[in-house]
């Protein structure tokens, strides 16, 4: 063994070493930007601009708390009937006169909801439905580890259910509840404001089975549509807009205890 | 299926106040706990090894072979409860293939694959390179050819060649310890990270993270150098016991004040989540994080430790009461992250009521996996020492 064929053994080493570990560092740096390079190909590929951007308005004046919507979706979306999975539900709030609040909303309304507190102990009670706000700046959509979730070209939020590996962060990292595992597919389900619908020019189910109308959707862009013009005339909220997540979902007539 | 139905209408019937009705399923169980106290483990017991071999801390030399073996065997186990859990754990390596860069869980399985690939093989390589050429010649079969295989050919047993690997493997210690930091810190970040989370929320959630992850780290260690003593019948080095006592005194300390920094600035601030996070704490997690968590895996230990610093009795009670500590310290620590994981899913995001959390013993995700995930590290690091035992090393490091 001379030196020299030891400085080749260690060169060798070093070599293939040296190759294998830059391989798996290049990869490491090169796979997460190639990621971040794919949506833009497909901004480039449809013009946003002429794409509807859909959003929903709920007049909370209107909700009866029949969950009639709530039932819909689920009859719509094939969403289990279990009482643990929903895409939409319909909470009550009773305060009371006392000041507490009672917030109830068994098997998320469906079949309606029923007042649980006396009358003579009711300062107010309103009906609050809830489902996935599609916010701009979705929590979900931000840790989802392999993209399976993600903002459609016009404005909602999707899980694309072929990729989706079921790990439950985007579940975690949802403010509102808004999202389930489904125990038959197993990957991540949550509202698609009924995208199979709504790309047919139809309402989302819960839209249009409500009977007083308390749901208004509609394209944010068309400055024609009942949406806008919901927006317009009422004093609209979203839901804890502290957290910045710029929700599409509008309420008319939110009050503070709605959490 | 019929089964976990039935659970969530247990679930259901308990539910306290109100909760969203999607989160009457507690998403994360017992192997998130475990994730985050396995890698926790790791980097903890590499930071351990590294303060021997960078800060030059002498007197852990017998712990430094052990400290990164132990490391290795928790390292190669610590995505598998992550995994398991999945829905769909065969989709898992899409994590690494279409990672979606915002994600605090996705950005981890590069920080792991780093640490793995490139601190710790390479470091225990450059570690037992000449070992191994020594060992390989004067061993016989399986061993022989492990030993062979593994030097990856290159044989020199020379003296230059000795310092060289020397110096590489001083080389990637110091990238390890930033590693480290980032590996645990990572973990972290992904609790930390979660807005939506008010128990999670807090930019402290690395930091802590990382000093609890030193904490349990070295306690383990410390417990496996006293077993693995006791079963070798040789005797434990007092002096090096003693030291990592001490660090586990001192960074104990770091971790407490910094756990109390958080609640006392929740305290404080009493922002609009502080009245259901007063009530988790009081009531759902009382055992937990009052008892297991502060009592017995953080006072105790600090007040043992700590009256040694002034007052050293016999060392047979040193080594009882250290043997003791270490294993308060593993189970605090792991309630720790039981109190982040499950504590932080017992109450609803609607701030106005608790589901509650039942752990089963069967199933992917029960008590017996948990076990089996523990134990597994054990059995890898006893394979370990007996394919490369760290007491039978020729040469070591400067
Ligand atoms: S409401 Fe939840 S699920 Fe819907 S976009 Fe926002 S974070 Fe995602
Ligand atoms: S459960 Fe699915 S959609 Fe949700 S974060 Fe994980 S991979 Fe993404």
């Amino acid at each position: 063994m001379g030196t020299e064929r030891k400085v080749n053994n260690r060169r060798k080493f070093f070599q293939t070493s040296a190759a294998l570990v830059g391989g798996t560092l290049l990869y490491a740096i090169i796979k997460p930007f190639e990621a971040l390079a794919q949506p833009k190909e497909e901004e480039l590929k449809t013009d946003k601009a002429n794409l509807p951007l859909w959003g929903m308005g709920v007049d909370l004046e209107k909700c009866i708390g029949c969950g009639k919507c709530a039932e819909a979706c689920k009859i719509e979306n094939k969403v289990p009937k279990e009482p643990f999975y929903f895409r939409t539900w319909v909470e009550q709030y009773t305060v009371k006169n006392d000041g507490t609040v009672k917030i109830e909303s068994p098997n998320g309304g469906i079949g309606g909801l029923k007042q649980s507190v006396p009358d003579e102990e009711i300062f107010k009670s309103f009906m609050v439905p809830k489902l996935c706000n599609h916010c701009t700046k979705a929590p979900c959509v931000q840790a989802c580890p392999v993209g399976a979730t993600f903002i459609s070209p016009d404005g909602v939020v999707l899980v694309d259910e072929t990729y989706c590996i079921g790990c439950s962060y985007c579940i975690q990292a949802c403010p509102y509840g808004a999202r389930f595992m489904n125990p038959i597919t197993k990957v991540a389900d949550k509202c698609t404001f009924c995208y199979h619908r709504i790309n047919e020019g139809l309402q989302p189910a819960c839209v249009e089975v409500c009977p007083t109308n308390a749901r208004i959707f509609g394209d944010l862009r068309d400055k024609e549509s009942d949406l806008v013009n919901f927006l317009q005339v009422n004093p609209t909220q979203v839901l804890k807009p502290h957290l910045n997540t710029h929700s599409r979902v509008f309420y008319n007539g939110l009050s503070s205890e709605v959490k | 299926m019929e089964e976990h139905y039935k659970h969530l209408y247990e679930a259901l019937s308990q539910v306290d106040g109100y909760i969203y009705p999607n989160e009457i399923d507690l998403h994360w169980g017992l192997m998130i706990v475990l994730y985050p106290y396995i890698t926790g483990l790791v980097a903890g017991a590499f930071i351990l090894a590294s303060l021997e071999r960078v800060f030059n801390v002498k007197v852990l030399k017998p712990t430094y072979g052990l400290a990164l073996l132990t490391a290795l065997s928790f390292l190669l186990v610590a995505t598998l409860p992550l995994v398991s859990h999945l829905q769909h754990p065969l989709r898992a390596y899409e994590i690494l293939m279409t990672p979606n860069p915002t994600s605090a869980m996705a950005i981890f399985g590069f920080v792991y694959l780093w640490y793995l690939m490139v601190v710790l093989l390479l470091e225990i390589w450059f570690d037992y390179r000449l070992d191994f050429v020594l060992w390989s010649k004067k061993s016989t079969g399986f061993k022989k050819y492990f030993y062979k295989i593994i030097t990856l050919g290159i044989n020199d047993t020379d003296e230059k060649s000795a310092k060289l690997d020397d110096k590489l493997g001083y080389f990637i210690t110091l990238i390890g310890i930033p590693s480290a930091f980032l590996l645990h810190g990572y973990v972290g970040f992904i609790f930390g990270s979660i807005k939506a989370n008010p128990w999670w929320s807090t930019v402290l959630m690395p930091v802590i993270f990382l000093f609890s992850a030193m904490v349990s780290g070295i306690a383990l260690v410390m417990v496996i150098y006293m077993v693995v003593s006791w079963i070798r019948k040789v005797e434990i080095d007092m002096p090096c016991l003693d030291t990592i006592a001490k660090y586990l005194f001192y960074i104990l300390i770091i971790d407490f004040t910094l756990e109390s920094l958080d609640q006392i600035h929740r305290i404080y601030e009493a922002e609009e989540s502080f009245d259901i996070i007063k009530v988790l704490v009081s009531g759902k997690l009382n055992i937990t994080l009052l008892i297991m968590q502060v009592m017995l895996g953080t006072i105790i230990p600090l007040v043992v430790i700590g009256i040694f610093q002034v007052y050293k009795p016999a060392e047979k009670i040193r080594k009882f009461s250290y043997f003791f500590v270490g294993i308060l310290v593993l189970i605090g620590i792991f309630f720790m992250r039981w109190n982040v994981v499950i504590g932080g899913q017992l109450f609803s995001k609607s701030l106005s009521g608790f589901t509650s959390f039942k752990a089963v013993y069967s199933g992917l995700e029960g008590y017996v996996m948990a076990a089996v995930w523990l134990i597994v590290p054990l059995l890898i690091l006893t394979f370990l020492l007996w394919l490369m035992p760290p007491w039978k090393k020729v040469v070591t490091h400067e």
